[in-house]
C-alpha cells in the first residue's frame, strides 16, 4: 500500500514537473551575469585560498559553491 | 610533505570553477602569494594561462610554487627549522558540446620528500532553460612519500574523489547551489616527521612517532546562496558540513560581499568561521607509551576554531583597441586568520605536563594578482 502511494506521489510530482516552465527568462538574467555574482571570479586567487584553508584544517572536499547556472551568455 | 595534502585542492579547483555551458575566459594570471603566521612563511608565484579555440575547446596550464621557511611550534619543539620548496604543474582541457562542458586535467606536485600525480574529470550540464546546472566529477591521485635523511623509507597512498553539484537560478537576483564530495584515501597517510607525546615514569613526557590508520573516507556538503543587492553588489553566503571515518566533524560558514566602486574599482570583504572536533585517536598528551593502536598529536586533527576577516581591492582597465588584449586588472587581497586550539598545548612553556597554556596564533595571507584578458 505504502509503495503504491509513493508511486502515485512520484507520478504526480513528475507530471507537475512537466508543466513548470523556466520562470526567469533569458532577458531577465542580466543581474545574474554581472561579475559581482561570481564569488570565484579569479580562479588562481580563489584556489590558493582554498589551499590555505585545507592546509590548516581537517575539512576537505566540496570547496566553494557550484559554479554556473545563470545561462547568461 | 604537509603541504601536499592541501596542494590537491589547487588541482581540483580550476575545473570546478567553470561556469556551465560557457568556456572559461581567455586570460593570463600572475599571482604572488604570501602566508605569514605561526612561525611559517610561505610564498611564491602562481601562473595560469587559458586559451580557447573555435568556441568549443579551451586549454589551460598552471605553474605554482610554495617556498617554505618553517619554524612552527611543531618544528621548534621536536625538530629544527627548515626550508622547503614545492612545485606544482598542471594542464587542463575543457570541451564544450551543446549545453555540456567536459573538463580533463592532470597535475604533478613535487617536494624533496613527496611526489603526487593526479588526474581529474568533470562534467557540467545545463538544463531546464539553463536555470539548472548539474556538475559531476571524479579524481584519482597517487602519492609517493619519502623521509629526508632516511633512504630506507618510502611508501605510497592512493586518493579517489567523487563529487556532484547542482546550482539553481531561483529568481532574477538569486542563485542557490549545493555540492557534495566523497574522498577515500588508502595508504600511508601520516606525516613521517611528526610525534606524539606521552607521560613517562619520571613524571615528565617523552615523544614517539605518530601512527595513523591507512584508510580514511570523508564526506563534505556545501550549500551556497548568491544574491544581487539592489545597489549593484553581490552578496555570497556559504555553509559547509564535514565528517570523516577518523571521527572528525567540522562546519564552516562564510559571507562575502563584492561591491563595485564606480566603473573601474571593486571592493571585496569576507568573514569566515570554522570549527572542528578532534580525531578519535588524537591526544595532546597520551597517558603512557603505545597507549593505543593509532596515535596523533597533529594540531590540524585537534579540536579548534578559526576566524578569517579579509579585504580586497581591485582595479580594471578596458582597452578600445583589441588586437592584443582587451582588459587588464590588478587585485590585492589581505586576509587575517586567527586560530584557537582547544586541546593542543603550547609546550614551549615549561610547567607540569598537561598544564601548559592552550596554543593559538594568527596569520596574514596576502595575494597580489595581475590579469590580462585577451
Amino acid at each position: 500500500m505504502t509503495t503504491r502511494i509513493a508511486l502515485l506521489l512520484l507520478v504526480m510530482f513528475l507530471q507537475a514537473g512537466c508543466s513548470i516552465k523556466p520562470w526567469v527568462k533569458p532577458y531577465e538574467r542580466s543581474r545574474l551575469a554581472d561579475p559581482v555574482m561570481n564569488a570565484a571570479g579569479h580562479p588562481v586567487a580563489e584556489s590558493y585560498m582554498n589551499h590555505v584553508h585545507q592546509a590548516r584544517e581537517a575539512m576537505r572536499g566540496a570547496e566553494g559553491s557550484a559554479g554556473g547556472g545563470c545561462g547568461c551568455n | 610533505m604537509q603541504l601536499m595534502r592541501a596542494g590537491w585542492i589547487l588541482l581540483l579547483a580550476v575545473p570546478l570553477c567553470v561556469r556551465a555551458a560557457v568556456l572559461p575566459e581567455d586570460r593570463f594570471d600572475l599571482l604572488g602569494h604570501q602566508y605569514d603566521g605561526g612561525g611559517m612563511q610561505i610564498e611564491g608565484p602562481s601562473v595560469l594561462v587559458r586559451k580557447s579555440f573555435a568556441d568549443t575547446v579551451a586549454v589551460s596550464a598552471n605553474y605554482y610554487v610554495d617556498e617554505v621557511s618553517a619554524a612552527s611550534i611543531d618544528v621548534v619543539t621536536s625538530a629544527s627549522p627548515y626550508t622547503e620548496k614545492r612545485t606544482e604543474k598542471s594542464v587542463g582541457l575543457d570541451y564544450l558540446r551543446g549545453k555540456a562542458i567536459y573538463s580533463f586535467s592532470y597535475g604533478n606536485s613535487k617536494e624533496s620528500d613527496f611526489e603526487a600525480n593526479s588526474a581529474h574529470f568533470d562534467l557540467s550540464q545545463d538544463f531546464f532553460g539553463d536555470l539548472t546546472t548539474l556538475t559531476m566529477g571524479y579524481s584519482l591521485g597517487k602519492d609517493e612519500v619519502f623521509r629526508s635523511g632516511d633512504n630506507t623509507f618510502s611508501d605510497e597512498a592512493e586518493r579517489r574523489h567523487f563529487r556532484i553539484g547542482l546550482s539553481q537560478v531561483l529568481t532574477r537576483d538569486l542563485v542557490a547551489s549545493v555540492k557534495a564530495e566523497l574522498i577515500t584515501d588508502e595508504g600511508y597517510l601520516n606525516n613521517p616527521y611528526r610525534s606524539v607525546r606521552y607521560l613517562n615514569s619520571a613524571g615528565s613526557y617523552s615523544f614517539e612517532p605518530e601512527r595513523y590508520p591507512r584508510t580514511r573516507t570523508s564526506e563534505a556538503t556545501t550549500i551556497g546562496l548568491s544574491y544581487y543587492l539592489p545597489w549593484r553588489a553581490g552578496l555570497h553566503g556559504e555553509y559547509r558540513m564535514y565528517d570523516d571515518s577518523w571521527g572528525i566533524d567540522a562546519t564552516s560558514w562564510q559571507v562575502k560581499l563584492i561591491q563595485p566602486l564606480g566603473q573601474r574599482w571593486t571592493l571585496e570583504t569576507r568573514y569566515r568561521r570554522y570549527n572542528q572536533g578532534q580525531a578519535d585517536f588524537y591526544s595532546d598528551l597520551f597517558p603512557y607509551q603505545n597507549a593505543q593502536n593509532f596515535l596523533a598529536r597533529d594540531k590540524e586533527l585537534s579540536d579548534f576554531d578559526s576566524t578569517v576577516f579579509g579585504v580586497g581591492i581591485g582595479v580594471q582597465f578596458n582597452r578600445a583597441e583589441r588586437e592584443t588584449f582587451n582588459r587588464a586588472g590588478l587585485h590585492l587581497w589581505v586576509d587575517q586568520f586567527q586560530f584557537d586550539y582547544n586541546n593542543f598545548r603550547d609546550i614551549r612553556v615549561t610547567t607540569l605536563p598537561g598544564q601548559e597554556p592552550l596554543y593559538s596564533f594568527d596569520a596574514t595571507v596576502t595575494r597580489l594578482l595581475f590579469t590580462i584578458w585577451y
